[in-house]
């Protein structure tokens, strides 16, 4: 057992922390989910993209360097101890993506990949719907077959859509089989949001900003070639996607190493003010660098050919709660300033209190936990 | 990078789980608190057998000289079988403080045949076990003494017999750094077995609720008792790699820092699945019949040894530079 380093990846890992010295922008971007900040990000992006470190585990032949998972994570931790905005690209770098790349047509690949690696085309999820938040196999809406042109038909609605008010084409489960059960008979289809036929509705979130959208569907037409994997096969192809919001993929140490550095200083600052607070900003050191390490031990077992399996759910709720953990003490010790809305602390607590929801809200983490890791019996739900 | 057990590690812990899964282990933890030393002599013997005695004494001296990624694998499951003796005294400590003072000693711990107990205040104020200790020392600050027991005090965890100690002969003034290794060292075994019964009571726990019924349907299948469960799951799967990361910096700049992050994190997952454990069995496990509470009171007193989460705490963040 060892976290030594070789000498290619320290190599690599300097390389990028040098260019990101050098190139990341001084002082905070606007807001993720607003006008402004989506179009600094896709300038961020393309000069990412220039130098290779838009997404480094990636081909070559799409922008990328063949890095390894260890080289991801480590360029993941320079990128946020560097400072770097979270990404506008994420949702279709870590969610869609991996499906591109495994269940894609190579024209698919050569059509969507470089213009996702380089922030041309920034992608929305499009999961939920009203009746069909973490249950997601309960999908309504529709896709009808229309052989006259080729393609299919999206009827109905989806909701809370990540980042679909200002991003460019979204992915998402229709049910193409309404006599198929449950988990059968659904299809993933990728679609431009400014389709004919689709209409956006921004909601906006406790922070203010439009960081989710309702998107309905009035006979939205999308073509055979934008059908990923076999029509009806959508579940297995999607699960493989919830499989990486929940692992490694959308979220990667680095971010929490950084905020739990931050978090350290504002006690250097504040703490001699706060003694009671101690214990608090310990643990959340103490979680940011469980996570890192628990980090390395996937990467390990990823790497010797294994899979992440229900081990995501046990990673997503540690995670989310160390997230909310972290920034509830930050606000703490910031007192009654904590709740000016300049604060940047503020932003991140803010964000944080999705974490539990999202991707599988927690509750649904411990189910599969329980049943799954543990052994336990399945039914008795909500009981 | 390599953030796992090897193969053999993986057989070492095998072959302990073996062993002391075939013993009557927690009669031995109930005879052993009585004063019925026997057959956890007989343990204490089978295990040095296996080497585990040796890990921590050089090889040009008898032992195995293991990494302390070895030490923790033996640990995790001294804990999860709750064998009772001074162990970590015996195995961790006493290899470190004896090196420099009696080199003839490590041949006879590594063997098993010699039984070292150690009180350092102010963290382990009591030795463990002086009555059956072969040698019995006392290390304040960086002065080790042999010394001399008082009259036994009762644990929580009846399965550990503490004892004061008054100071007898003087050995030896131990170098800072060598003081700090021991307790480093034994703050990690610590942990190791705090792991090591906290995955035990989560698999007591699990299989209680899998076969108990109520309201006609097996507890397990209540979503309450799933998440409490879960969250336990959670808890150890987190405390691990701080455990085996303590393990990779032990003797390094951070070890203190690291040691301590490791016995924070284990106290805390160890004792969310010692309460846990309790609520799941209900009345059964409160009873001294029943052998849950023998792991119950152990993570209790494990908790508190060699520096409690509170000490602990507070060496994390002077290693951070903001205490």
């Amino acid at each position: 057992m060892n976290l030594d380093f070789t000498e290619g990846e320290l190599a690599f890992r300097d390389e990028a922390r040098e260019w990101l010295r050098e190139h990341v922008p001084a002082g905070p971007m606007p807001p993720l989910d607003t006008a402004e900040g989506f179009a600094a990000r896709r300038e961020w992006e393309a000069t990412l993209a220039a130098a290779r470190w838009s997404v480094v585990a990636w081909p070559e032949k799409y922008h990328g360097r063949d890095a390894s998972m260890v080289e991801w994570v480590l360029f993941e931790e320079e990128y946020y101890r560097s400072g770097a905005p979270v990404r506008a690209a994420q949702n279709g770098i870590s969610l869609l993506a991996p499906i591109i790349f495994e269940h894609g047509t190579p024209e698919q690949q050569d059509r969507y990949l470089p213009a996702m690696a380089d922030g041309t085309e920034i992608w929305a999820q499009a999961w939920s719907e009203p009746e069909a938040g973490s249950d997601l196999a309960s999908i309504r809406s529709t896709a009808t077959r229309d052989e006259a042109r080729g393609g299919w038909l999206l009827n109905g609605q989806k909701t809370w859509s990540s980042r679909a008010a200002f991003a460019d084409r979204a992915f998402g489960l229709f049910r193409s089989d309404p006599t198929a059960e449950r988990h059968r008979g659904l299809t993933y289809f990728l679609f431009p949001l400014d389709a004919e036929g689709l209409s956006i509705r921004p909601i906006a979130q406790l922070d203010g900003h439009p960081g989710f959208a309702e998107l309905f569907f009035d006979d939205v037409f999308v073509p055979d070639a934008d059908v990923l994997g076999a029509p009806g096969d959508g579940w297995r192809v999607a699960m493989s996607t919830a499989g990486n919001e929940r692992g490694l993929s959308l979220r990667s140490p680095g971010r929490f190493c950084a905020a739990a550095d931050r978090l350290l200083a504002l006690w250097r600052e504040r703490g001699a003010g706060h003694p009671h607070l101690r214990d608090r900003v310990v643990d959340a050191w103490l979680a940011a660098q469980a996570y890192r390490l628990y980090t390395w031990g996937t990467v390990t077992r990823l790497a010797a050919g294994g899979d992440v399996g229900a081990h995501g759910s046990v990673n997503k709720l540690f995670w989310s709660q160390l997230d909310v953990g972290l920034h509830e003490v930050a606000l703490d010790l910031l007192g009654p300033e904590s709740e000016l809305r300049d604060e940047p602390w503020l932003d991140g607590y803010l964000f944080s209190l999705s974490g539990p929801i999202y991707a599988g809200t927690n509750e649904i983490q411990r189910n599969i936990v329980a049943e799954r890791l543990l052994g336990l019996p399945k039914g008795g739900r909500g009981r | 990078m390599k953030f796992a057990l090897n193969d053999e590690q993986r057989d070492f812990a095998k072959s302990l789980d073996d062993l002391l899964g075939a013993a009557d282990v927690p009669a031995a933890a109930r005879a052993w608190g009585e004063g019925d030393h026997a057959a956890g002599r007989k343990l204490w013997t089978r295990l040095a057998d296996l080497g585990v005695h040796g890990l921590c004494v050089p090889e040009d001296a008898g032992g195995l000289g293991a990494t302390p990624v070895d030490v923790v694998v033996a640990f995790e499951q001294l804990g999860r079988h709750l064998v009772p003796g001074p162990h970590v005294e015996s195995i961790v400590v006493a290899p470190v403080v004896l090196a420099a003072v009696d080199p003839g000693a490590l041949e006879r711990l590594a063997s098993g045949e010699l039984v070292v107990t150690l009180a350092a205040p102010p963290h382990t104020p009591y030795a463990l076990d002086a009555d059956i200790a072969d040698l019995v020392l006392l290390l304040d600050g960086g002065t080790l003494c042999t010394a001399t027991a008082g009259a036994l005090h009762r644990s929580v965890d009846t399965a550990r017999r503490l004892f004061p100690v008054t100071a007898a002969e003087h050995l030896a003034t131990l170098p800072e750094d060598t003081v700090a290794a021991a307790f480093d060292a034994a703050a990690l075994a610590c942990s190791a077995q705090l792991l090591g019964a906290g995955e035990r009571l989560l698999a007591e726990a699990v299989e209680y609720a899998k076969t108990r019924r109520q309201f006609g349907r097996a507890i397990g299948e209540f979503q309450a008792l799933k998440h409490a469960l879960a969250d336990v799951r959670v808890g150890l799967d987190f405390a691990r790699p701080l455990l085996y990361g303590a393990a990779l910096s032990l003797g390094s700049a951070d070890s203190a820092r690291d040691t301590s992050a490791a016995k924070v994190a284990a106290a805390d997952a160890a004792y969310r699945a010692a309460r846990t454990a309790l609520q799941v069995h209900g009345a059964i496990g409160y009873t001294l019949e029943h052998d849950l509470g023998l792991w119950i009171t152990k993570v209790r007193a494990l908790v508190s040894a060699w520096g409690t989460p509170s000490v602990h705490r507070t060496r994390v963040l002077a290693a951070l530079g903001t205490a």
